[in-house]
């Protein structure tokens, strides 16, 4: 297919159909859908697909189209939708269940700072709230990823070692409204790289089970032991994705961390989505002038990538991580992550949080340059920074 | 395969079987003997009145479960009480499920019913948008609430489906408000069918469940599930005191085609709502309006019999 100009929502879209569509000959495809800004224009464009064996059912919120979602993959069809802020927070009960009945769903998320005050623009507060369920979560910074991601999604969930949903997400407007050049995945090669789903749970009359009935305390706990050594098989499992992409699309869709200049970083930052774009080109710029500064880019938060962040990190003595969220009373969802990941490994590691970005405040190269000031000079961290407000501004 | 369920084959009064219905020899049944489920439960008799009128009409259901009585029915895994493959939904979201697995079935031309089994607090309260969402699509889904009009699985709370002067642990001095139309609330929508059931009326009740398995689109039942726990009745009273309920015009048996054809299938005999009350505890007759409800059973049932004289079904 040739390249497009499309934004990421199309791209997200469009991806998201076409590999429903790679199910035609199996079980078909289901969607629920549900509006909300600004990832509207994804279910508009699911809707508007003309599926060989597909149904798409607008429901009346999104907690019904996760329940339209769990009951068709638990039929045995391919499944996903998309969702942002509020409606993934109204949904969350089912996002649950989903997980826990390891159903293989991919939805879509853009990052939208959750509210009230009301506010559409881009923070990861929603997506990170979902952390502790069993979901993968991949988080992209540009139009190809989206579409790259979506697709890799399917097959990394559809796999039987697997079998868990996995959520992609990008920043609102930064990417789900920004056209960009984007490889868009024909059908042909889609169906190429998605197998047809093969659910071992799938409901059947002629082997009647009865899912989710009570439970004793051990058979709880080996389940979420189950679905933890799922999570533990999702980086094997990635790279055979990735490898399957590559053979078929003939490019790379990117590994769970991407490193930039981290050989022999002396300080090195960590950061995801478009915000890990904005803190490439300040690291690339510095590093012409001889800091030995370097980034991690986060394209997976779960399973959470503690070794291959570990190795990225190994020259590094400070780390900072870029949170475009805030958990309350602690502070970056990114940094506490970041933090576990070394405790017991680099007890001489500064990792110091900025929070920046949140509710959509644009995240500029100088905000970047003054973490990167402030944090070359720090000897031990500190709290949480708000690196770009201007509160006696904002009061005023 | 043969089935005898006579009206009236259980005797009035005694809640005693002289005329024991057969129950079908199948490999398997919507509802496993030796399930834990309270002695006299309504939801119990439903689903075996359910899973025979399947198997005579050599239908099969898949079973989606939001919480309720119907839930725990199951019992503890890896051991379950349904004999079909049933899904545990949140409390909110069967119907949801339940279209998303009927979409599958579709797609694939594939047979069999998907049934949403649910409580009231499922259906009136907590249930009522995903239930509204479903209707107006028209979903090829059987929705079936059985009502005991209480939040049994929790000890006994109101429902909006709660009669007024039920004391329940919510309502200590009885619920003051009245009871939703929940079929009114259904038939609104157009979907093609709404029905009352009793299973007293055993015959009417597998017509009606016959009714729903040929339906193309939703189908709304509402049985109405005596609760001997949460109403602090006698067990052997649970099919007796439903029948009462039919007879006074507290419950009428009717049914709504498409929203916009009635049909009634018993009318009251006269029978006082004074003789359903005063063997459930958690009604203080003493207490009870009794002058207002029999004016609203006979306004009701008014009401409905002029739609269906001038909108016969």
């Amino acid at each position: 297919m040739p390249v497009e100009i499309v934004t990421g929502n199309h791209a997200a879209g469009y991806t998201l159909a076409v590999a429903g569509e790679a199910n035609r000959n199996a079980r078909g495809a289901t969607c629920g859908i549900y509006p909300i800004t600004p990832q509207t224009e994804i279910v508009e464009k699911v809707a508007a697909f003309p599926f060989t064996k597909g149904r798409v059912v607008p429901v009346e919120s999104e907690h019904s189209a996760m329940g339209v979602v769990i009951g068709a993959s638990l039929g045995g069809a391919r499944a996903f939708t998309a969702s942002s802020s509020n409606g993934l927070a109204y949904m969350v009960e089912n996002i649950m269940v989903a997980g826990f009945y390891r159903l293989p769903v991919v939805m879509v998320a853009v990052n939208r700072t959750l509210g009230p005050p009301w506010n559409i623009w881009s923070d990861q507060g929603d997506t990170l709230m979902l952390r502790d369920f069993p979901w993968i979560q991949l988080y992209c910074s540009d139009n190809q990823e989206v579409s790259d991601l979506t697709l890799m999604a399917f097959r990394l969930a559809e796999d039987h070692r697997i079998l868990l949903p996995v959520l992609v997400s990008m920043d609102a407007f930064i990417v789900s409204h920004t056209q960009q050049e984007t490889n868009l995945p024909s059908q042909e090669l889609a169906d190429q790289f998605l197998p047809e789903l093969d659910l071992p749970q799938r409901m059947r009359h002629d082997d009647p089970k009865t899912l989710g009935g009570m439970v004793w305390p051990d058979t709880t706990t080996t389940l979420r032991m189950e679905a933890h050594e799922a999570m533990l098989r999702v980086p094997e499992v990635y790279e055979e994705c990735r490898q399957a992409f590559r053979d078929v699309f003939d490019r790379d869709p990117g590994a769970p961390i991407e490193t930039f200049h981290t050989d022999d970083a002396e300080t090195i930052l960590v950061a995801s989505a478009t915000v890990a774009t904005t803190a490439r080109d300040v690291v690339r710029r510095r590093r012409a002038s001889g800091e030995k500064v370097g980034l991690v880019k986060m394209r997976m938060f779960r399973p959470f990538p503690e070794e291959a962040l570990r190795t990225a990190c190994a020259s590094a003595s400070r780390v900072g991580v870029l949170d475009r969220d805030y958990a309350a009373g602690l502070g970056g969802v990114w940094w506490q992550d970041t933090r576990a990941a070394f405790q017991g490994h680099r007890e001489d590691l500064v990792i110091q949080d900025y929070l920046l970005g949140i509710g959509g405040g644009d995240v500029t190269p100088e905000t970047v340059d003054r973490v990167l000031d402030d944090l070359g000079t720090r000897e031990k961290a500190g709290p949480p920074e708000w690196a770009d407000i201007r509160r006696e501004e904002v009061l005023a | 395969m043969s089935t005898v369920i006579e009206e009236g084959g259980m005797p009035e009064g005694t809640g005693i079987l002289t005329s024991i219905p057969q129950i079908p020899l199948t490999e398997e049944c919507i509802l496993r003997p030796g399930n834990t489920n309270c002695g006299g439960c309504g939801m119990s008799i439903g689903l075996t009145m359910l899973g025979r009128a399947l198997a005579e009409a050599n239908d099969t259901a898949m079973l989606a479960v939001p919480a309720c009585c119907g839930a725990v029915t199951a019992g503890a895994f890896p051991t379950t009480s349904y004999g079909a493959p049933t899904v545990n939904t949140t409390f909110a979201s069967a119907p949801a499920v339940a279209a998303g697995l009927a979409a599958v079935r579709d797609m694939n031309d594939e047979s069999g019913q998907v049934i949403v089994w649910a409580g009231d607090g499922g259906t009136y309260d907590i249930g009522m948008a995903s239930l509204s969402a479903a209707a107006e699509r028209n979903e090829r889904i059987i929705y079936i609430c059985y009502d005991n009009e209480i939040y049994g699985n929790t000890g006994g709370q109101r429902s909006s489906a709660t009669p007024p002067g039920a004391r329940t642990t919510t309502t200590p001095e009885g619920k003051a408000e009245e009871k939703k139309d929940i079929i009114g609330i259904m038939a609104a929508h157009g979907i093609p069918y709404a029905a009352s059931l009793s299973m007293a009326h055993p015959a009417d009740f597998r017509r009606k469940l016959q009714n729903a398995f040929d339906t193309d689109g939703m189908s709304f039942l509402l049985i109405h599930s005596p609760c001997p726990t949460g109403w602090k009745s006698e067990p052997a009273d649970s099919v007796e005191l439903v029948r009462l309920a039919v007879r006074s015009g507290l419950f009428p048996l009717y049914e709504v085609f498409e929203g916009k054809r009635w049909r009634i299938n018993d009318e009251p005999d006269g029978t006082d709502p004074v003789e359903y009350f005063k063997r459930q505890k958690r009604f203080k007759v003493e207490h009870l309006d009794l002058d207002g409800i029999r004016r609203g059973c006979a306004q009701r049932f008014a009401r409905l019999k002029k739609l269906a004289e001038v909108f016969p079904g």
